[in-house]
């Protein structure tokens, strides 16, 4: 019986240092020498692996950050999502100069509501904007609106835009933005944008991305950017902030101060603002929309 | 006595050909017509006619693109160019066209307009191509193929069959059918005249089997012909697809990604035979065509010889008819493969093969199930491709997925969405996989 026991022990012991040196072999000969840094980088980083940054996820930024700063110059690589406050904090661990990047987020650039654009015609395939678009205009006929049927939606990964029954269009919620750009790639008529936050979250862009003649893009939706002008004019001198091309105007977010004078010279309100614009001068005959994000009655 | 068929999958919808018995009819001459540059497949064609311009019945107001596959566009009136801009198409988006308005009846001195016969073949072979090149004919079953590059045979690809196809295999659809009981002998002559330019000595003509007064009649006339036969065949869809014609003719099966001229074969419709005869023993380019315009809910149909660019709504007003209550679909080509149009105000092109108003009754699409796995789409596909399958790829962008599934030998022809018990919507998808699969194969051929 006592041998029985030995014989256990020896055979199993020697079974352990055989497989305990195969270990020490491997373990020695296929060692990977990694960068230590690399781990206290990605901590530092959120850690969504949404691919904002153009990596695979945040280890392989971590990664790359690490090669650029050897290197050097990280300033070429960002993540959206952290900011620039991740960003510096990425910097002053590495001990490299971080790019510093205005705080972006998502930005639909329709305007199309149910109650502008109205549905003429009823789409009954498969709901996916990517293929919808390859098969017609669209429900109100513009080939530049939103087709509503949430592509966007689905690429999010932090759940910040969906769509408002109300008026069709995606809506963007600000805080859960991380400016990752997944909607952006997603949408096939290009009309999500990232834009700066702007100071105090105040920030004006042209609601539309219709670049037909102003009586065509007009019929088919009563907000759309009919390219009259107007707006360009009304851009105070030094700001310059317009550049109007294909009908459709376009408002630089590094130069606009955020005035809202455009907004309210619109004549189809296609200029939208996260802000209310200072009162309207009395004018009998216009009648100039205040914002567009509220509905009017 | 068995009529011939393809073997592989099919379906056989209700034929609905509610216009069989309706003479052609010239519809007449609109105020303006809108030509599109991209009337055919492949790259448009490019004007060159101005704002003022006269031209007549066949100028050439548009010159074939520098790619390969491209066709010259005639203009289809005499009248003035009132302007080149961006006009509707079926699918809402705008694009380039001549807009020409109409001024009297006037036509190129060079156009035989008399309605005699003219049997006699002056033209060489390649001579022959040339005038089909010019003429600007393109494939007139639906997917508008410049005809020109269907008769470039050489030694190393050499043919030895043309096929007709008379087949007509879509519901509603009877613009063909008609050509063919009206205008047999001018089909007769085409064919001889197809015969010599691709260099071949049998064609064979497919009717289906659900026209027999046409087969009759052409059987006879066709005696005179020798080398050329009519042949009958079961009515099953899509057997009008050039792929599964040749298969149920000659039994030959054109391998993936190839062409039937691969297997010796040059396929061509009954309304491009026509055009062909007219092109090159009357001289007159491609500029009107034979359309059908159907629908259950209308009191009258009709067939009618219309010119390129005409407005749609130009058919509905010559018979008398307003878009009846309850529409649901307007359909351009065959109610299987074409496409729903975005509004009736567009120009007819020179594949549009029918108009077809549908009744909500007939167009539901229902809400779509969980896919069972009970394989049905697999048995009526006719290029044995797996749809269910393709669905689910391209349904998550798997487009390399889709790719090694061989999305781009589907024909379009819609039995998988026809059939699917669970009313997936599997042609749509597949479409979309397939756009994407050749767009992604182009990028690798620039590359």
């Amino acid at each position: 019986m006592n041998l029985l026991i030995l014989y256990s022990v020896l055979i199993l012991g020697a079974v352990a240092a055989g497989a305990a040196m195969i270990l020490f072999v491997v373990a020695k000969k296929f060692k990977v020498d990694e960068d230590p840094r690399i781990d206290e980088v990605l901590d530092l980083l959120p850690g969504a692996n949404c691919g904002g940054c153009g990596y695979a996820g945040c280890r392989a930024l971590a990664e790359a950050l690490v090669k650029a700063a050897d290197a050097g110059d990280i300033s070429a690589l960002f993540c959206p999502p952290g900011g620039s406050e991740t960003m510096s904090a990425v910097g002053k661990f590495l001990g490299v100069e971080a790019a510093e990047l205005a705080p972006t987020v998502a930005v639909v650039r329709c305007g199309g509501t149910r109650e502008k654009a109205p549905a003429k015609l009823k789409y009954d395939g498969p709901v996916k904007c990517a293929l919808s678009h390859s098969l017609f205009t669209g429900e109100n006929n513009c080939p530049y609106r939103c087709l509503g049927l949430g592509d966007c939606v689905k690429a999010c990964n932090f759940g910040a835009i969906h769509i408002n029954e109300e008026t069709s269009l995606p809506e963007v919620v600000e805080e859960k933005c991380t400016a990752c750009g997944a909607c952006v790639k997603a949408c096939p008529r290009n009309i999500i944008q990232l834009r700066p936050k702007g100071r105090k979250g105040r920030r004006v862009w042209v609601n539309c991305m219709n670049k037909e003649k102003g009586a065509v893009a007009g019929k088919n939706c009563k907000a759309a950017c009919i390219g009259c002008g107007k707006c360009v004019k009304e851009c105070p001198e030094k700001v310059r902030a317009f550049t109007l091309k294909d009908n459709l105007a376009y408002i630089d977010p590094d130069k606009c101060i955020a005035c809202g004078k455009c907004i309210l010279v619109c004549p189809t309100g296609a200029i939208t603002a996260t802000f209310t614009p200072p009162k309207p001068k009395p004018k009998p005959q216009s009648k100039p929309k205040p914002q567009s994000q509220e509905v009017p009655q | 006595m068995k009529l011939r068929t393809f073997k592989k999958g099919g379906v056989h919808p209700p034929e609905n050909k509610l216009s069989a018995n309706v003479p052609i009819r010239e519809l007449g001459l609109p105020d303006q017509v809108s030509i599109h540059m991209a009337h055919h497949l492949g790259a448009p064609a490019v004007p060159i006619v101005e704002k003022g311009d006269k031209v007549k019945v066949g100028t050439l107001i548009a010159r074939k693109g520098q790619a390969f596959i491209s066709a010259n566009i005639h203009s289809s009136v005499s009248g003035t160019v009132l302007k080149i801009d961006d006009v509707t198409g079926g699918s809402g988006y705008r694009s380039k066209a001549v807009i020409i308005k109409v001024e009297g009846d006037e036509w190129e001195e060079s156009i035989d307009r008399s309605k005699e016969l003219v049997e006699e073949i002056k033209l060489t072979p390649g001579e022959i191509l040339k005038k089909i090149e010019e003429m600007g004919i393109v494939g007139l079953g639906g997917a508008t193929f410049p005809s020109h590059i269907k008769y470039m045979v050489s030694d190393q690809r050499p043919a030895d069959t043309l096929v007709i196809n008379g087949v007509e295999c879509e519901p509603y659809l009877t613009s063909d059918y008609r050509s063919m009981l009206e205008r047999p002998d001018e089909i007769l002559v085409g064919i001889q005249v197809m015969m010599r330019a691709g260099k071949v000595n049998r064609a064979m003509m497919g009717i289906e089997a659900n026209k027999p007064d046409a087969i009759e009649l052409l059987q006879t006339k066709v005696q005179k012909y020798p080398g050329v036969e009519v042949v009958p065949l079961k009515v099953k869809y899509p057997q009008g697809a050039e792929k599964q014609l040749i298969k149920a003719l000659l039994n030959r099966e054109v391998p993936s990604g190839k062409l039937p001229l691969d297997v010796g074969v040059i396929v061509n419709n009954v309304g491009t035979t026509l055009a062909i005869y007219e092109a090159v023993q009357k001289n007159k380019p491609l500029i009107e065509r034979v359309v059908t315009m159907t629908g259950k809910k209308l009191k009258k149909t009709g067939n009618f010889l219309v010119r390129v660019g005409t407005p749609t709504t130009m058919l509905l007003e010559a018979l008398g008819e307003e878009i009846p209550e309850g529409t649901a679909k307007i359909i351009r080509g065959g109610p299987m493969m074409g496409k729903a149009l975005n509004s009736i105000d567009i120009p007819i092109t020179k594949g549009t093969s029918g108009i077809i108003l549908m009744d909500k009754s007939e167009v539901p699409r229902r809400e779509p199930q969980t896919c069972i796995r009970c394989a049905k789409c697999i048995s009526v596909c006719p290029m044995g491709l797996e749809p269910y399958l393709l669905e689910k790829l391209a349904k998550i962008d798997d487009f390399e997925g889709c790719e090694a599934e061989a999305v781009a030998d589907c024909i379009e022809c819609g039995s998988c969405s026809y059939t699917c018990p669970a009313a997936l919507p599997l042609l749509d998808y597949i479409r979309y996989g397939k756009t994407n699969v050749m767009r992604l194969q182009r990028e690798r051929r620039q590359k």
